[in-house]
């Protein structure tokens, strides 16, 4: 038996890394354990990688406009192999920068695949030998993977997974996207802006199902308006994969099935927890449709063992994971004034073009929830830094509760929203209501102006429509 | 020029009172000392006396008025030769009334009067379901402790009626969020589903953050099967400061017994010795409260007041006497008890007595004191404890001087015992400290001539 720890923790992940560095500030013992790359598949699969990729086709799109802009050149094109590699060294430079974080907190890196061992031990084995570890506290951050639908499972070469289609060995030029999430839309918007035909299906009757019903349908248009084709309410009945080819029959809700054939199918059509082979059963740690469960700290009811990140239910996001992990860790450790995460303060951020961001309730949700609202729109029309950036399409959406003003949610679409959501995130964190946002001054000429615009635009009193 | 005579201030926490009684009427000449009204608040009849001279032009407030605000207009003053009809600012007076009573009613909680230019009707406000983020309630607590809050948790409070110095803050660093202030309202909501049929009066600032509410009794009952006395000013006062003392103050108890035979012998000695003129006729109550001025000097610790930064030590004993009403409970204040001989001590308990009796007293003679007795031993009491009235840091409960055995150099004899309990406000009080009181007390109630020395 090797050494004991106060925490280990299962996975680097953001989730799984931030927690055996809080832990590690506050004088544990922590080792880490990691089967595959530091990082997990934030930095390696999933957020970081599909950033870099779509810089380049941003890049891209705005090379189409060169003219707009004043600039001519001729015969520009690009190299997809260099796109990926450049996408894969940022993934690698990152992965390389959690090594020196874990390093820098004297964190122990285990590499291999942990098992749980009974109480406090942890196995973990590599290259068929297992060592058990014994530690306090042990926490579960393994994540998760992409959902596979039977007749859809990703073959890794015509029908791809979010992993296949980060290093994509050919160019599809002609691209069926099977769920209009986060994840499948980034890919279509990447895949499209570069060139792509593709085709975006949707079970749900709208695309970007979790956003308000007002930013899907204006997503919706600019997808359609730039060329791509969305099928709403429409199914994958069967893949049929032919030399170099996939067919795919379409049924719609009506009953109406149509056939589609393209180059390659991207299926992300959701994700499932990483609860297999972990020795969860034998634990007693529950598992519900594939997470493990958790109560408001982490605590997963089997003593010294807590689970956080994707592995422990949705958000399936990074920034959701990595306040579990400083959650735990400072459970663990006995801070006092630790507060449990309020998933109606986390925000949700979509990468396309043009971009979607929210926080918070939608506007029917809020009115479902028998709220009294009232709500502001602002346009990127009416914005002077919009214009000047030429991106003048794009919304601002508030919902308050018309007596509190309490800023219920908030809702955007345009051009770099993903970096203006915090403001809200603010707000509603520190419970401002609409007085505070509309007294707050923010810098001109900027894109955050939209920001105050729709706040005064929920009272009536936005200034520049 | 006309003048507004407004509804005085009668003692520092008077907010608010009835005006009983005009003694003036329109077109009566009035001059400075002129007892213009009498005014009751919550403890306490009082006359009010005219500043200026003039003559009555209007009455605004007729009397029987309840609940009529400090610095309400109540009558207009003219001066010579002025004509009532000529007053100019008499319907301005009223419409101010109009207003103030009308934003009474429509919020509970006090609030600042918003700036003039905030009166302006502002588009966002109005359409904002009359939401006006200016009205925010006070920052500051009662003790002008700066409360921290969100901005949501003050709108909702302040919507409700809700004060937030009486929360306590879940957030970070234990400031007052939303979930703090809807937790304070549903619990001033009666949770008896049986209440739904009976009137539900919300016992608004008696709940604490996670703590359960009383249930409203009416649910227990049948609406035939008792009688409902609405509070008066005076149990609306002993349920706010009894709750806020017992409450926020942590009491611990010390009891002593005392014999008092020889203090009946002294008492028996001086009351037959009392002249014919000016005499006087001393209680054992009487000599308690010498008794508990001399401990009170001996031991300063008691004689006390807790702030949040510093306790206050009170130079004097002045010590408060509780007096039983038929309408309540009042307790006039001794002061200077200790400089004070046993028949100043008893003549003026009985004449703080018989004005509290006929509220007569004025604040200044029950508001404040370092130190209370209260004495139920001529209803046979034996034993019992009181809860500390604030600003005091200890309250003695007396009980009755009964005949009891007690053993005295190993021979059960008979003696006149008399039980005393000390409630002490902890963060004041240590119990050593309360001990060494009881002891000098015991001394001086068992034998009086220790007083002299």
């Amino acid at each position: 038996m090797a050494d004991a720890f106060d925490v280990l923790v299962i996975g680097s992940g953001p989730a799984g890394y931030v927690c055996a560095i809080r832990a590690a500030q506050l004088g544990q013992k922590v080792a880490i354990v990691e089967r595959e790359r530091l990082g997990g598949i934030c930095l390696n699969w999933g957020c970081i990688p599909t950033k870099a990729l779509l810089r380049s086709s941003e890049i891209w799109h705005l090379m189409q406009r060169l003219n707009e802009f004043g600039f001519s050149a001729e015969n520009f094109k690009f190299d997809l192999p260099k796109i990926v590699d450049r996408s894969r060294k940022v993934a690698q430079q990152l992965s390389n920068g959690v090594a020196f974080l874990m390093k820098k907190h004297k964190i122990q890196v285990i590499e291999g695949v942990a098992k749980l061992a009974g109480k406090g031990m942890v196995a973990v084995t590599k290259d068929g030998k297992a060592t058990e570890y014994s530690a306090k506290n042990i926490v579960l951050a393994t994540g998760a993977r992409a959902r596979s639908l039977p007749g859809l499972e990703p073959d890794g070469k015509q029908i791809w997974t979010y992993r296949e289609a980060l290093v994509p060995d050919t160019f599809p030029k002609s691209l069926l996207v099977v769920g209009s999430g986060a994840i499948g839309i980034e890919f279509a918007s990447f895949f499209h802006t570069l060139g792509s035909k593709v085709t975006v299906v949707e079970v749900l009757d709208r695309v970007l199902p979790v956003e308000d019903e007002e930013i899907s349908s204006l997503a919706a248009k600019a997808f359609a308006k730039q060329g791509m084709t969305i099928k709403t309410a429409t199914t994958v009945e069967k893949l049929e994969k032919t030399n170099g080819s996939v067919t795919a029959i379409l049924k719609t809700k009506d009953g109406k099935t149509e056939t589609l054939t393209v180059d390659r199918v991207i299926s992300a059509v959701g994700i499932v927890g990483n609860v297999e082979n972990l020795g969860l059963e034998q634990a007693g740690v529950k598992v519900e449709k594939s997470h493990v469960v958790i109560d408001q700290w982490g605590a997963t009811g089997v003593p010294g063992i807590w689970a956080i990140g994707d592995l422990a239910g949705p958000p399936w996001l990074a920034h959701k994971g990595m306040h579990e992990g400083v959650i735990v860790a400072e459970r663990i450790a006995g801070v006092k004034g630790t507060h449990p995460l309020d998933t109606s303060k986390i925000p949700g951020c979509t990468y396309c073009w043009p971009q979607v961001a929210s926080v918070g309730m939608t506007e029917v949700k809020a009115k479902a929830a028998g709220r009294k609202i009232k709500v502001g729109r602002f346009p990127f029309i009416g914005n002077g830094k919009a214009i000047a950036l030429g991106e003048p399409e794009g919304l601002v959406k508030t919902v308050f509760d018309a007596e509190t003003g309490e800023l219920l949610g908030a809702h955007m679409i345009g051009a770099e929203v993903t970096e203006l959501i915090h403001g809200y995130t603010i707000a509603r964190t520190l419970e401002a209501t609409e007085a505070e946002l509309a007294a707050t001054v923010f810098p001109h000429p900027t894109l955050s102006e939209m920001l105050h615009e729709a706040v005064l635009a929920a009272d009536g009193a936005a200034l520049h429509v | 020029m006309t003048t507004n005579i407004l509804m005085p201030a009668l003692s520092p926490t008077m907010e608010e009172g009835t005006l009983t009684k005009w003694l003036v009427k329109e077109g009566d000449e009035v001059h400075s000392g002129d007892i213009l009204a009498e005014i009751e608040t919550d403890k306490a009849t009082m006359e009010f006396e005219a500043v200026d001279e003039g003559r009555i032009g209007k009455i605004l407030v007729p009397e029987g008025t309840e609940g009529v605000k400090v610095n309400q207009p109540i009558a207009v003053l003219l001066a010579e030769g002025e004509e009532a009809g000529a007053a100019p600012d008499i319907e301005a007076a009223m419409a101010s009334i109009k207003t103030a009573v009308d934003e009474e009613a429509k919020t509970p909680a006090k609030q600042p009067t918003g700036s003039p230019q905030k009166e302006v009707p502002d588009a966002r406000g109005e359409s904002g379901g009359g939401v006006k983020p200016d009205k925010a309630p006070p920052e500051t607590g009662g003790d002008g402790q700066r409360v921290f809050a969100s901005p949501l948790a003050r709108r909702i409070a302040a919507q409700k009626g809700i004060d937030l110095s009486s929360l306590s803050g879940s957030g970070p660093r234990g400031r007052i969020v939303k979930a703090d202030v809807e937790g304070a309202r549903v619990s001033a909501t009666p949770a008896q589903p049986r209440a739904a049929a009976a009137p539900s009066p919300a016992p608004a600032g008696t709940s604490l953050a996670g703590i359960a509410p009383l249930p409203d009794a009416r649910a227990y009952f049948k609406p035939d099967d008792y009688e409902e006395i609405p509070h008066d000013s005076m149990r609306k006062a002993i349920a706010r400061r009894l709750t806020s003392a017992k409450t926020l103050m942590p009491h611990f108890y010390l009891t002593v017994d005392c014999q008092i035979d020889e203090l009946l012998a002294a008492r028996a000695r001086l009351n037959a010795a009392s002249p014919k003129e000016g005499g006087y006729k001393l209680s054992v109550n009487d000599f308690v409260v010498k008794a508990a001025a001399g401990a009170l000097i001996r031991v300063p610790e008691v004689n006390a007041s807790w702030t949040d930064n510093a306790i206050l030590r009170h130079r004097h004993a002045d010590i408060g006497v509780a007096v039983a009403l038929d309408f309540g409970l009042i307790t006039p204040i001794v002061f200077h008890a200790e400089e004070k001989g046993l028949a100043a001590i008893s003549a003026e308990v009985k004449a703080l007595a018989e004005r509290a009796r006929t509220k007569k007293l004025k604040p200044a003679e029950f508001e404040g004191g370092s130190f209370a007795i209260s004495n139920l031993g001529m209803y046979g009491i034996r034993d019992f404890t009181a809860v500390i009235n604030p600003p005091h840091a200890a309250i003695l409960a007396v009980g009755a001087g009964e005949q009891r055995a007690v053993v005295r150099n190993g021979k059960v004899e008979i003696a006149t015992v008399m039980t005393v309990t000390m409630s002490c406000d902890h963060r004041v009080i240590d119990g050593a400290t309360g001990a060494r009181f009881l002891q000098a007390f015991k001394l001086f109630v068992e034998d009086p001539a220790a007083l002299l020395l």
